[in-house]
């Protein structure tokens, strides 16, 4: 698969310089953009096409620290990304009890309705879990600067590498339960669909 | 390269630009000067009339003319359900493309739009004085694939090459962006006809990346229109007793009535209006404060996409350095307000929001051409594409708010031994079930070699090109063989179709640019010749005989020759007609005025006799 690092001319780490990065893309986009190959012949055009296509994905991928580490397990793990697909969703090992709690909560509110008390508390668990979330978040984002100092070393990747993977699936997990409890709620659920920017 | 123009296919008025030589976008006018040509398109028993001559033949001519088409570009009959009963035409109920029957034809709403740009088309020939077969053709930003592949067809037809599909409101910002008038974090707002929407931008050093689209395809100038339609006609049966709902023809004439006193309203406190119906005139006096209470609801509809729009491009409204206006129904003050609270700043609109558009298309037109190297624009996708998986379930390729071009890989195997075919569903929309999602285009993967269930692996690659336009590939991974892929769009029109319509448009074209222009007039004179005879009825003894005999003399001379082949005398003798006319006109609009001055309530005075 195409390495997105290399598309940039980077080397495979996770602390990146986010102007530098903008500025890359845009002199890429000023060198493959459809727009300025419309007189070249129908394969270059196709060409200018694909390539344009490549650097909006892979500067797309980049400049937002947690689809960049997805993208880096995939690349590592030598598979096909989606741009959505994230880990596996897995509840977090020390929330097993609590989810089960908010399982049986979102139950009851089903079958029985949303009182004020049960909204209260749906919140109250919703924010709880809003928190886990930033903070698994924060924990990949700020492995970053390790995976970097290791990244020459194969025995010290695998290990960071598990741990990424952990972390995402737990903030998979909890994504789709506070989706759950907004919906339970009667808010609009913050649907997986796109919006994930930086 | 030859010439390439921008166009403006706009819900109620179209426009034609270019960039000159010195480098600077205009737009270009027709053979009278007037630079909007009204999206109106009249089959009439002489032929096809486009522009202000079938605008103001509409009243008369309800059922055979096409006003507003855009609304119905890339459309099932069934979605347009209750669009179609606020038009006067005629949809024909289907659950493939819509069609309109005018007559003893049907035609489709590209067919129409193709009407449109091909007279734009030959007003930018008349222009230059050489053909132009090649056009950058602006669309709402929420436009999607079917809506924006229509558009395409539509181009075609008008035997003009669509180099490319630019969103409105990012062609706006071009053409501010040109003469350095925004920089920074913008917004541009842009509330048309028909169509709503808001682009969020970040301007930089000649780079215009879109950060954020949202907008509603339905939502515009015709929907303020209809609001107060509604009210009079209210109004109407309560002081005259009369309903008018079912006579397609004052419907028309509130609507046009309706519109030209909204535009008052926006630089007006209060308007009359007046219109001579054949058994009595109605007037009424309308304020500005009754509108905006008619239009608040529809106007507060534009407010969500935009929180939703900064959300998507993670801002807050205090980081957005400027707003900037387009569309015609942005002169409502009320739109004004609106905006300047939902932002926190006074938008702005130094360029006229009528033509803005069409001068981003020029310069973007001319970017295609190479006039312009330090320009570079990153456009999005508003909507998410996905594919039908089991259950209903949407399962999302791209993302909306994706910077374009853009791609994405997918994998489809089969799931019976020997299966040589698969198909796929590809949707546009934000919604988690298939259902509620805009069906593009059923696909049919075929020619997959017989292999075990499972075996074979079809890679499918959906490119979302710079026109924000599908392209689907397919390939067998083992054999690395291209899969056929047989596209069946859920609400276009198919390859054959367009082709036919292409070559017919050859067949049946009004070639003769002067054919064209004498039916032209003939409506004109025809349209004329309705109003006299009508004042004359209402207000005739208003004036004195002698006057009388004057209008009626230079109707009966424009009678003669009306039918006839001469255009300069068909247009001398509607001059003098409207002349002859023009003190009658001056005595009924002073009554009318009088009247509604002195009366403390307009329908006091608008009591039946």
């Amino acid at each position: 698969m195409t390495d997105y690092f290399e598309v940039f001319g980077l080397p495979r780490k996770l602390s990146l310089d986010l102007r530098a990065l903008q500025r890359r893309f845009y002199d890429l986009s000023r060198r493959h953009h459809p727009d300025f190959h419309q007189k070249a012949e129908a394969d270059a055009q196709a060409a200018a096409l694909e390539a344009s296509a490549l650097v909006n994905r892979a500067y797309r991928t980049l400049r937002d620290p947690i689809s960049r580490v997805e993208y880096l397990i995939a690349l590592e793990e030598g598979r096909e990304i989606r741009e959505e697909t994230s880990a596996k969703p897995r509840p977090p090992v020390d929330l097993l009890e609590e989810m089960l709690e908010v399982q049986e909560a979102l139950q009851e509110a089903k079958s029985d309705g949303v009182t004020a008390e049960a909204a209260a508390r749906l919140r109250a668990e919703r924010e709880r879990l809003e928190t886990r979330r930033r903070a698994e978040e924060a924990a990949v984002i700020d492995g970053a600067a390790e995976w970097d100092s290791a990244v020459d070393s194969f025995a010290a990747r695998q290990p960071l590498l598990d741990r990424f993977k952990q972390r995402l699936a737990a903030r998979a997990y909890l994504r789709t339960v506070i989706d759950d409890l907004s919906q339970a709620l009667g808010e609009d659920a913050e649907t997986h669909v796109a919006h994930r920017r930086h | 390269m030859s010439r390439i123009v921008g166009i403006d296919l706009g819900t109620t008025n179209s426009l034609v630009a270019h960039v000159d030589a010195a480098g600077i976008p205009r737009v270009i006018p027709d053979a009278e000067g007037r630079r909007l040509l009204p999206s109106v398109v009249a089959y009439t028993p002489a032929g096809i009339v486009v522009g202000e001559a079938a605008r103001r033949q509409l009243a008369r001519n309800p059922a055979r003319t096409i006003y507003s088409v855009k609304r119905f570009m890339g459309r099932g009959g069934e979605d347009v359900r209750e669009e179609a009963r606020h038009v006067p035409f005629e949809i024909v109920p289907s659950d493939e493309v819509v069609r309109i029957r005018v007559g003893d034809r049907e035609v489709t709403p590209p067919e129409v739009s193709a009407q449109i740009l091909r007279t734009l088309k030959q007003q930018a020939e008349a222009h230059f004085g050489e053909p132009v077969d090649k056009a950058v053709i602006t669309v709402p930003a929420y436009f999607n694939d079917a809506q924006r592949q229509a558009t395409k067809d539509a181009s075609r037809i008008a035997g003009l090459e669509a180099l490319r599909i630019v969103n409105e409101p990012t062609a706006a910002s071009l053409a501010y962006g040109l003469q350095k008038l925004a920089q920074g974090l913008i917004a541009v707002y842009d509330l048309g006809g028909g169509t709503f929407d808001i682009s969020i931008l970040r301007v930089k050093d000649g780079v215009f990346e879109v950060l954020a689209t949202n907008g509603n395809t339905h939502l515009g100038g015709d929907d303020f229109d209809r609001a107060v339609v509604g009210w009079l006609l209210a109004d109407i049966k309560a002081v005259h007793g009369e309903d008018l709902s079912g006579d397609p023809e004052a419907v028309q004439e509130l609507r046009l009535g309706a519109e030209a006193a909204k535009c008052r309203l926006s630089s007006e406190e209060r308007t009359t209006l007046t219109i001579p119906f054949e058994r009595f005139t109605y007037r009424r006096e309308i304020t500005r404060a009754e509108l905006e209470r008619l239009i608040a609801p529809l106007v507060d509809q534009t407010l969500g996409p935009c929180r939703l729009a900064l959300k998507d491009a993670e801002l807050t409204r205090d980081q957005v350095d400027e707003i900037v206006l387009v569309g015609g129904s942005t002169r409502v003050p009320l739109v004004r307000r609106r905006v300047e609270e939902l932002f926190g700043k006074t938008p702005h609109s130094q360029l006229n929001p009528d033509e803005v558009v069409a001068l981003g298309a020029a310069v973007q037109a001319h970017i295609l051409a190479g006039g312009i190297t330090d320009m570079l624009l990153l456009d999005v996708t508003p909507l998410s594409l996905g594919i039908e998986t089991l259950g209903g379930i949407v399962s999302v390729l791209i993302a909306r708010n994706t910077t374009i071009p853009t791609m994405a890989k997918e994998y489809f195997t089969t799931s019976v031994d020997g299966q040589t075919a698969v198909d796929m569903h590809v949707l546009q929309g934000e919604r988690e079930l298939a259902k509620d999602n805009r069906s593009l285009a059923r696909f049919d993967l075929s020619g997959v070699d017989p292999m075990p269930a499972g075996m074979p692996k079809i890679e499918v690659t959906f490119l979302i090109d710079a026109n924000g336009m599908l392209q689907v590939q397919a390939r067998e991974q083992r054999t690395g063989k291209a899969a056929a892929i047989e596209v069946k769009p859920t609400y276009g029109l198919s390859e054959e179709q367009v082709a036919q319509m292409v070559e017919d448009s050859f067949t049946h074209a009004e070639a003769d640019v002067n054919a064209r222009l004498l039916i032209e007039t003939r409506t004109e004179a025809e349209t004329v010749m309705t109003h006299v005879r009508r004042a004359l009825a209402q207000g005739g003894h208003l004036v004195s005989a002698e006057e009388r005999l004057l209008i009626t003399n230079a109707l009966e001379a424009l009678g003669a020759v009306e039918a006839g082949g001469d255009r300069d005398v068909i247009r001398e003798r509607t001059i003098a007609l409207n002349r002859a006319t023009e003190p009658l006109a001056q005595i009924m609009m002073d009554t009318a005025l009088k009247e509604a001055v002195t009366s403390k309530r307009a329908d006091q005075i608008l009591e039946r006799p």
